[in-house]
């Protein structure tokens, strides 16, 4: 991650990256979701001095910013953890079962949806439909999906995750 | 010699990734010369994965449910000894399945590489956009459109023609064509599975459709939970572009023309046209009042014309075969095939193309093979959070956009979620409903609160705590919602409830008056008892009981204890008796 913490102890963002995201849609209408887009790409997350930065640039109040990106289920605001947990919440899963493995990823995990493990290993979000619902239940980490899960399959996943 | 392993997401979350270089690797070490292409969804999900062997005399071997090891064999006994292996081969039953359906949005997925637009040339790629703008008029290229009798696939079935013709009328000079691939509907893959399978029939679409309007651009909106199809649109039109079929001078006819696209970040209600394109202005995506219609005043208070990536699909092939063509198939006012993702209880899901017009039963028991372990069809839910619940009793009602919004459900974007006897009709329209009270946007008071409300009654009665008047609190609220909101989500979101209420009323008042869930599903409404006369004193309830709420002495008939008991229900899996009673 793109931060360093100063003396005083206040995070320090390094804006080299994001600088040069704003210089290219520098203006280009429209392009405000694109811009939060790339920068939660290279923060992981969307801090709020990021936001302050991008308000800045694009000559918007925070506020605005901060309301289109709260409107987007795509933008996150606190950090994430090294494994990210998409567990899908669509149409087929619910009917397949997925209140059932939701619990057993947090009876697991020791957190619900949103939270983040005390040792920052795993982030649990729940998300709308992942579109492969033949394989339903599933879920997605890192990019990669688990298909037709079941409680057992859940621990011995994130079991599998834990210890490498 | 050509071999296949579909690749969609579906695919690569069922490991066809790992096979693909399981058989990479094995062709290299063989030395064998075979061409491996990696391609989109065959269709066939619940066989998955799928590699097809596709040797030089044109005979075509299906392998199901392969992994890396045996992607090894293929090749090892197969392609080096000549000796196909008949017991992986897909089911002479399956195939059948697949032979009665008609491709004309899937009829390049799972066959091409999407990576590779010589592919989808040589399949006549590009010929219909071709003649189109060098020989056909505009005028001449909506007369098709309107006699393919091609509806809006995105959900409402509207003619797609009037609409191309609305934008063409507009007076500007500057306009848009805007193709929503904002694939929200839990339960659908369709749009998903066209994209990452085939691209360019998109592109080839949206560039006729470009034509036909006079648009500046072409925008593809396509939700950001799917990568891979991003990926594959970008290389597609990366590679149109150098081919000369996008870009500057169009077959060198004058007409300029580039697609681009722009991923959403989220958000349901964005399969709106006016909150998309609010969204496409970097703007929180809220509709707005229509009129003025997109069609006159949209992206950039430009005309723009919004159409979804299936109907889009079906465009290169209307113009290619004819209007007609198209307009034989289907039924008297529901032209040409629709894409349907059939999921859920199911035992053969995945996705299909039909003509309209077949019953929903031929779908669900001929072509999806009907429900999964032996249990009874209950309902088709359709249409996602908009549509319906229809059930078992009008298995018979035709698939067109005249008999199924009859029942009360909506043929939507094609998302059919089969249920048996174990689902619960009220905790499904509960699920909806905090699928949509999450969703709503907000600016409309009914929807914004009226949902939250309708979703806070649901949660009562599937926990137990329904009250007497609530049925008829609901219904009110229904169309108080659907009437007081502005746009079709909040105008549609009360649908999975009224479908429910209208089909299995008795469910609802089970849960608030008897205090029983019938399908067995409301854990709050449960209780787990021991049979004595099965139980044969195992332990093994016991021990799986994460609460200490069972005891009992070995050999001896076990207990529940209904005070600790969680009702997570571990015994009743755990037991090979059957002898725990839910009730």
């Amino acid at each position: 991650m793109s931060c360093d913490t100063n003396i005083s102890g206040v995070l320090q963002y390094d804006y080299v990256e994001l600088d040069a995201v704003l210089a290219e849609y520098d203006g280009v209408e429209g392009s405000l979701i694109a811009i939060l887009q790339k920068a939660q790409d290279i923060y992981g997350y969307l801090p709020r001095e990021v936001i302050e930065h991008i308000a800045a640039a694009v000559k918007q109040k925070p506020a605005k910013v901060y309301g289109v990106a709260t409107f987007y289920t795509q933008f996150r605001f606190k950090p994430v953890g090294k494994y990210l947990i998409m567990l899908c919440m669509g149409t087929a899963c619910h009917v397949n079962g997925a209140k059932s493995i939701s619990e057993a990823v947090c009876e697991e995990l020791g957190i619900s949806d949103g939270e983040t493990t005390q040792d920052g290993l795993f982030t649990l979000s729940n998300v709308a439909c992942l579109g492969c619902c033949s394989l339903s239940p599933v879920m997605m980490i890192n990019g990669e999906t688990y298909g037709s899960l079941t409680r057992d399959k859940v621990r011995e996943i994130i079991g599998a995750l834990r210890s490498e | 010699m050509r071999i296949l392993v579909g690749q969609g997401s579906c695919g690569n979350a069922a490991g066809a990734n790992k096979v693909y270089e399981a058989l990479a690797a094995e062709l290299a070490d063989k030395k064998i010369g075979a061409e491996l292409i990696s391609t989109g969804c065959i269709g066939a999900c619940y066989m998955e994965p799928i590699v097809e062997v596709i040797d030089d005399d044109g005979e075509k071997y299906t392998y199901v449910r392969i992994n890396a090891d045996l992607a090894a064999n293929i090749v090892n006994q197969h392609l080096v000894g000549g000796k196909p292996l008949d017991e992986l081969l897909m089911p002479a039953e399956d195939v059948k399945v697949i032979d009665r359906q008609t491709k004309i949005v899937l009829r390049n997925c799972g066959v091409i590489d999407p990576e590779n637009i010589d592919e989808y040339v040589a399949g006549g790629g590009y010929n219909s956009a071709r003649r189109c703008i060098t020989e056909l008029s505009p005028d001449r290229v909506i007369e098709i459109i309107r006699d393919s009798g091609l509806g809006g696939r995105g959900g409402a079935g509207f003619p797609t023609w009037f609409k191309w013709n609305a934008a063409k009328n507009a007076a500007g000079d500057v306009k848009y064509m805007v193709c929503n691939a904002d694939e929200g509907d839990p339960g659908a893959f369709m749009d998903r599975a066209v994209l990452e399978g085939d691209p360019h029939s998109v592109l080839e679409g949206i560039l006729i459709g470009g034509y036909a309007v006079g648009a500046y651009e072409g925008i593809i909106y396509v939700r950001a939970e799917y990568p891979l199809a991003i990926k594959r649109l970008n290389i597609a039109i990366k590679q149109a572009n150098e081919k000369g079929f996008l870009g500057e001078n169009i077959f060198g006819t004058g007409f300029s023309y580039n697609i681009r696209i722009k991923a959403g970040a989220g958000a349901f209600v964005c399969g709106e046209e006016t909150a998309l394109i609010a969204s496409l202005e970097g703007e929180r995506g809220m509709p707005r009042l229509k009129p003025p219609y997109p069609a006159e005043r949209g992206f950039w208070k430009k005309p723009t014309n919004i159409n979804n990536v299936e109907t889009y699909a079906n465009v290169p092939w209307i113009v290619s075969h004819g209007g007609a063509a198209f307009a034989a198939m289907g039924t008297e006012k529901s032209k040409g095939t629709k894409v349907f993702a059939l999921t859920g209880k199911i035992k053969k899901g995945g996705l299909v193309e039909i003509p309209m017009g077949l019953p929903l039963r031929e779908i669900i028991f001929d072509i999806g093979g009907g429900i999964k372990d032996g249990r009874e069809f209950k309902a088709v839910q359709m249409g996602g959070p908009s549509g319906g619940c229809v059930p078992a009793s009008l298995v018979d009602t035709p698939v067109t956009y005249e008999d199924i919004p009859a029942t009360g459900a909506i043929v939507g974007s094609g998302g059919m979620v089969v249920m048996d006897e174990t689902t619960c009709m009220v905790d499904m329209a509960r699920f909806f409903l905090d699928f949509t009270q999450k969703e709503s946007c907000g600016k409309c008071n009914f929807c914004r609160i009226g949902t939250k409300r309708m979703l806070e009654i649901l949660n009562r009665i599937v926990e137990g705590d329904g009250r007497e008047g609530d049925i008829e609190l609901l219904e009110e609220l229904c169309i108080n919602v659907s009437s007081g909101s502005m746009c079709a989500l909040g105008q549609t979101a009360p649908n999975p409830v009224l479908t429910t209420l209208k089909y299995f009323r008795s469910e609802y008042e089970d849960h608030i008056y008897n205090k029983k869930c019938p399908a067995k599903s409301c854990r709050e409404l449960l209780t787990y008892s021991i049979d004595t006369a099965k139980c044969v004193g195992c332990t093994m309830c016991a021990k799986k009981c994460a609460v200490d709420a069972i005891s009992g002495e070995v050999k001896a008939p076990h207990k529940i204890d209904g005070e600790k008991c969680v009702k997570c229900g571990n015994c009743a899996t755990v037991c090979k008796f059957g002898a725990v009673v839910v009730e």
